[in-house]
């Protein structure tokens, strides 16, 4: 696909020639920062800049981190404190680091959510997507193994239990389980190798963000029209785009920088309001925690992993029909995999031919209770399983895979979409009138102030 | 009755945790500390009480193995008296293979008892008060966390008391039943080097704000930290509104 039209680098001087032919970075770079963006896109657009810094947060924290820390079961916990007393500033960068990982969740998932309403998994951005669903994986599992490292008590329980996840696939679950945790149980060879991991992944993901961008910039940025730039000509490009540097670099930043103030608030005057107060307490393999809770990004996939259980007839009714290979625990391990898995493959469940959700009636709504389902999923995943709390998970599980599964195929049969605006100029002009009042508003492209 | 209320406690709380996990279904008292709040501050002369409630009564049995006698010097003593504050202890020295005099530098001693955990982090491990319904507002908004619990736990004693396996349970309101600690807080039971009367609650208050030095010893410091960050990137925030505003001007605002 032919990229948006526009200007491409021009080296000037003869010592730009000169590397330009030899290796064309200045002109890759330029074309990266000058890229032309819908110049409709609204607050939810930042977030892509908020992860990356994110990311870089976490790698930079991270690498001082590591080294002070020592990946051993008898020393780990106590280089932790060594970290929170005795290093220079070892206090915010350890409490930097674990509150990054919260917000490079908190962003992720309103990232996520964004592309799920605005459409912007769809085609052409299959790619885009599913890198971005390959990323999302690869951060849970760097947070899950940097979780273990402190080896408090929800590190090692935590450890234990996502592991022992693996042991519930049939046949061959245990030897994988013991291959990942290099002996019987979560141990000091469990231990190393998160280590080992916890550090390689954030390189991979940094070479995946890359992709990620290579593809979104390959096909264009979606917008929350999700009508396409026009490519014709460069003049009509023009008029839908703004460069990237200056307008969303400076746009991001401020968004970026208002971020930075509730973040270093959190971080400054209640940086363990997010963790769990028993990882203070140093592993112990012989005391088990009461209630073992995952970090709060984990919590609506624990939801759904624990909702799936032998009393509910459809896991009755796998267990009977695979002859008991599939049974309740490895329902669940499916059924949470899964919950990724449909979210992955929404460009193909997908069948409306609207991307935008503004112009999609009926869609709105299941959206909305999409949202409402994930905090729901989120905050039973918090409760015990006793009582209500098991029913709800069941309930809240059920929507999110008849979301993906069910709703979004037959939306694009029953809905009829309502009118969109013919060219992304036209709707931002529709949001952004003349001053002077005299040329009216374009038909067709209602504000949306709301968004 | 009282299995009722602590029922009470945690559905209210909305998280049935267990007691040993994060102070979980009893009843915690909501304390006033110095150090609560984005401003505030450790109170040195509460944290020398609080020293000395520890030195007198808890150190029999607990111990503070992350905390280095040498750190001392942040609650206002000189670095004499530091040192002849460690001379008390004995530890165990690795090279020599023998015990000897604590210097600044080593670290206060493990637990004595071996069912007494040790408290240098228990300020921050038993911080979790999720109420109320789970969504843990109360610890943001009330700024109740492990130090409120540790002083209601040495003044949660009811005087109930049982045996199971030979062991001697306590009953406290503050753990949400029985615990193998007993009350070790008496009205007088020491007397304050200041001359501050000493009642359980000033002698629990003051022990639990020095534990909370224990756990996070450089508090002031990351709330300072934290100030600055929010106040120098509040004013970074608004110089990028507004260059942001300048230069979308033209392009918003045709005419
Ligand atoms: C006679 C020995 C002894 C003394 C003295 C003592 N404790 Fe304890 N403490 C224990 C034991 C034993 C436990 C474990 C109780 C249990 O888990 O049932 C304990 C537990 C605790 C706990 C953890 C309770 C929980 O939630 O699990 C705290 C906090 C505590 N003590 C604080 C103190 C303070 C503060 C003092 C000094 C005022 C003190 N203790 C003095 C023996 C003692």
């Amino acid at each position: 696909m032919a990229g948006i039209p526009h200007d491409h680098y021009e080296p000037k001087s003869s010592g730009e020639k000169w590397l330009h032919k030899r290796l064309p970075i200045v002109g890759l770079l330029y074309d990266t920062l000058m890229i032309p963006t819908p110049k409709n896109l609204n607050w939810m657009w930042i977030w892509g800049i908020v992860l990356t810094f994110c990311l870089a947060l976490q790698i930079v924290t991270g690498i001082v981190l590591a080294m002070h820390y020592t990946p051993h079961v008898n020393e780990a916990f106590a280089s932790v404190e060594h970290i929170m007393r005795n290093v220079n500033g070892g206090y915010m960068l350890r409490y930097l680091h674990s509150n990054g990982a919260s917000l490079f969740f908190l962003a992720v998932y309103l990232h996520i959510f964004r592309g799920l309403y605005y459409g912007s998994y769809k085609a052409p951005r299959e790619v885009t997507w599913i890198i971005g669903m390959i990323i999302y994986l690869a951060m849970m599992g760097t947070a899950f193994m940097g979780y273990v490292l402190p080896w408090g008590q929800m590190s090692f329980w935590g450890a234990t239990v996502i592991t022992g996840l693996f042991g519930a696939i049939p046949g061959i679950g245990e030897s994988i389980q013991t291959w990942l945790l290099g002996g019987p149980s979560v141990d000091n060879a469990t231990l190393t190798r998160f280590f080992s991991l916890h550090y390689l992944l954030p390189f991979v993901i940094a070479g995946l963000v890359i992709l990620h961008i290579w593809a979104f910039h390959t096909t264009g940025n979606n917008n929350p029209t999700g009508v396409e730039v026009r490519r014709t000509s460069k003049e009509e490009a023009e008029k839908d785009t703004l460069s990237f540097w200056p307008y969303f670099v400076i746009k991001d930043l401020f968004a970026l920088a208002l971020i930075m103030v509730v973040f270093f608030a959190v971080v400054g005057f209640m940086p363990n309001y997010l963790g769990h107060p028993d990882n203070y307490i140093e592993a112990n393999a012989l005391a088990t925690p009461a209630h073992i809770v995952p970090e709060w990004y984990f919590l609506p996939f624990y939801a759904i992993l624990r909702a799936f259980d032998n009393t509910v007839w459809i896991v009755q009714l796998t267990t009977f029909i695979t002859g008991g290979i599939i049974d309740a625990k490895f329902f669940g391990v499916l059924a949470m995999f899964g919950a990724i898995a449909v979210m992955a493959l929404a460009p193909w469940l997908d069948t409306s031919t609207v991307r935008s959700g503004r112009y999609r009636p009926m869609f709105k709504w299941w959206f909305a209770l999409l949202v409402v389902d994930f905090i729901v999923l989120m905050w039973v995943g918090a409760m015990p399983a006793e009582g209500i709390y098991p029913v709800i998970a069941l309930i809240a599980s059920t929507y999110w895979f008849a979301y993906f599964l069910v709703i979004l195929p037959l939306l694009g049969v029953l809905e009829k979409p309502t009118e969109r605006p013919e060219t992304i100029e036209a709707d931002f002009a529709a949001s952004h009138p003349p001053k002077s009042g005299t040329a009216g508003t374009v038909p067709g492209a209602a504000a949306n102030p709301a968004e | 009755m009282l299995k009722k209320l602590s029922l009470a406690v945690a559905m209210t709380t909305g998280l049935v945790t267990g007691a040993h996990a994060a102070g979980g279904a009893g009843e915690v008292t909501n304390y006033d500390f110095s150090f609560e709040g984005p401003f505030g501050t450790f109170d040195e002369a509460q944290l020398q009480r609080g020293l000395q409630v520890y030195t007198e009564v808890c150190s029999a049995c607990h111990g503070l193995r992350y905390v280095p006698f040498r750190t001392l010097t942040d609650l206002g003593y000189s670095e004499e008296q530091v040192r002849a504050y460690a001379a008390q202890f004995e530890v165990y020295d690795e090279i020599e293979e023998d015990f000897r005099e604590a210097a600044p530098t080593d670290h206060f001693p493990m637990s004595q008892l071996e069912n007494a955990p040790d408290l240098s982090l228990m300020a921050k491990a038993r911080a979790g008060f999720h109420g109320p319904y789970g969504t843990g507002l109360n610890q943001l908004f009330k700024g109740m966390g492990g130090a409120e619990y540790i002083a209601s736990l040495n003044t949660g004693y009811t005087g109930g008391e049982k045996e199971e396996a030979g062991v001697f349970l306590y009953e406290n309101t503050a753990y949400g039943g029985y615990l193998a600690m007993a009350q070790q807080l008496y009205d007088d039971g020491i007397e304050y080097a200041d001359g501050t009367p000493a009642t359980i609650e000033q002698q629990a208050k003051d022990v639990a704000a020095f534990l909370m030095w224990t756990a996070e010893p450089k508090l002031v410091d990351r709330k300072q930290v934290g100030f600055l960050a929010v106040f120098f990137l509040s004013v970074l925030s608004v110089l990028l509104y507004l260059t942001n505003k300048r230069i979308w001007a033209n392009v918003k605002n045709k005419d």
